[in-house]
């Protein structure tokens, strides 16, 4: 679950993906607090670390590293998973 | 889609340095933001091909047009048409404001550790031009590092501005190469420069850090080292190149 060597150095924060974020949930979220569902850290989705582009991106625990949430493109639209993440906020 | 693609007119371009442009859009429907917000702009080639890059706003809420302050990053595929090619007149796509966790308004408070690698200086200034519209003496601290004297965006304004004496202090340090009549720092931002220009973790500062990954990482990290609080240290980082992803 953890980031890849050299992952990094590509690393970004949540805030980035403001704009696919908004796309997905049709507000802004990165201020809202979100509880890892790994170690329950608690953390600003725009403090998570961010991993991906445009097409998709991975959000991991700033903590733990474990992926709180991701985003992916298709066609049409963008689905998200959110199986590393017990409670948003 | 919940939050509308929209077109953007440019109405003025300046360069800011080589490598570095300002481009003020006027923006039918835009709704305000924040300083520190940034945006999505959208490029569509005649095949449909589209490419899409965040830029920080460099200017404060208020004004008609905004401000986007772009560094050109030669193998980018959007920022050499911004830099290279765009002219006033021209249109181009974009949303937001986004991203409300990076984001300053006097109503804060401080005082303020801001903290800029390079073109990371961006949001930055859209707090302490904010700052200074809205006539603030919250105590304030820019500290910048640059490759070089030739890289340093913003350079006049900054130092009119902190010419105020309100309580805003900017610091400069050069990385690699420095003129010789060069009087402020010449290293990468370590341990010693943060205590000495930065309010100390008893004041309780926020901290704003902006710039390259490798760069903001190191910043935070020495900044928990001195005993600033994580809470209090936000962090926008721009990827390995120092250019917006």
């Amino acid at each position: 679950m953890r980031a890849a060597p050299g992952e990094d150095r590509l690393r970004m924060d949540g805030n980035a993906a403001a704009g696919m974020l908004r796309e997905v949930f049709a507000v802004e979220m990165t201020t809202a607090s979100c509880t890892c569902a790994t170690c329950s850290r608690v953390s600003a989705l725009g403090a998570l670390h961010l991993y991906g582009g445009s097409m998709g991106c991975v959000l991991r625990c700033p903590s733990c590293e474990a992926m709180v949430l991701s985003v992916t493109s298709v066609p049409g639209g963008r689905f998200i998973e959110l199986r590393g993440v017990v409670r948003v906020g | 889609m919940s939050i509308p693609w929209l077109t953007a007119e440019v109405v003025e371009i300046a360069a800011e340095t080589p490598r570095v442009r300002t481009i003020r859009l006027a923006v039918p429907g835009w709704r305000g933001h924040l300083p520190g917000q940034h945006v999505d702009v959208r490029l569509t080639a005649e095949d449909g091909y589209q490419a899409q890059r965040s830029y920080s706003i460099a200017s404060p809420p208020g004004e008609p047009a905004i401000a986007l302050t772009v560094e050109r990053l030669d193998d980018g595929e959007v920022s050499p048409f911004l830099t290279g090619e765009l002219r006033v007149g021209d249109e181009i796509e974009l949303r937001g404001p986004l991203g409300g966790y990076f984001t300053w308004t006097v109503e804060r408070g401080g005082p303020l550790a801001l903290v800029a690698g390079g073109s990371g200086v961006v949001p930055l200034m859209a707090m302490v031009r904010h700052r200074a519209a809205q006539a603030s003496r919250i105590p304030a601290h820019l500290l910048c590092s640059w490759r070089t004297a030739e890289d340093v965006i913003f350079r006049d304004e900054l130092a009119r501005l902190a010419a105020r004496g309100d309580a805003l202090e900017v610091t400069h340090t050069l990385t690699r190469t420095a003129p010789a009549d060069w009087r402020g720092h010449t290293r990468r931002i370590d341990r010693e420069l943060l205590v000495e220009v930065l309010p100390g973790p008893g004041a309780r500062p926020t901290a704003y850090v902006c710039g390259p990954t490798p760069m903001v990482e190191s910043v935070a990290d020495l900044l928990v080292s001195l005993g600033h609080m994580p809470e209090r240290i936000l962090t926008e980082r721009f990827g390995p190149t120092g250019g917006r992803s």
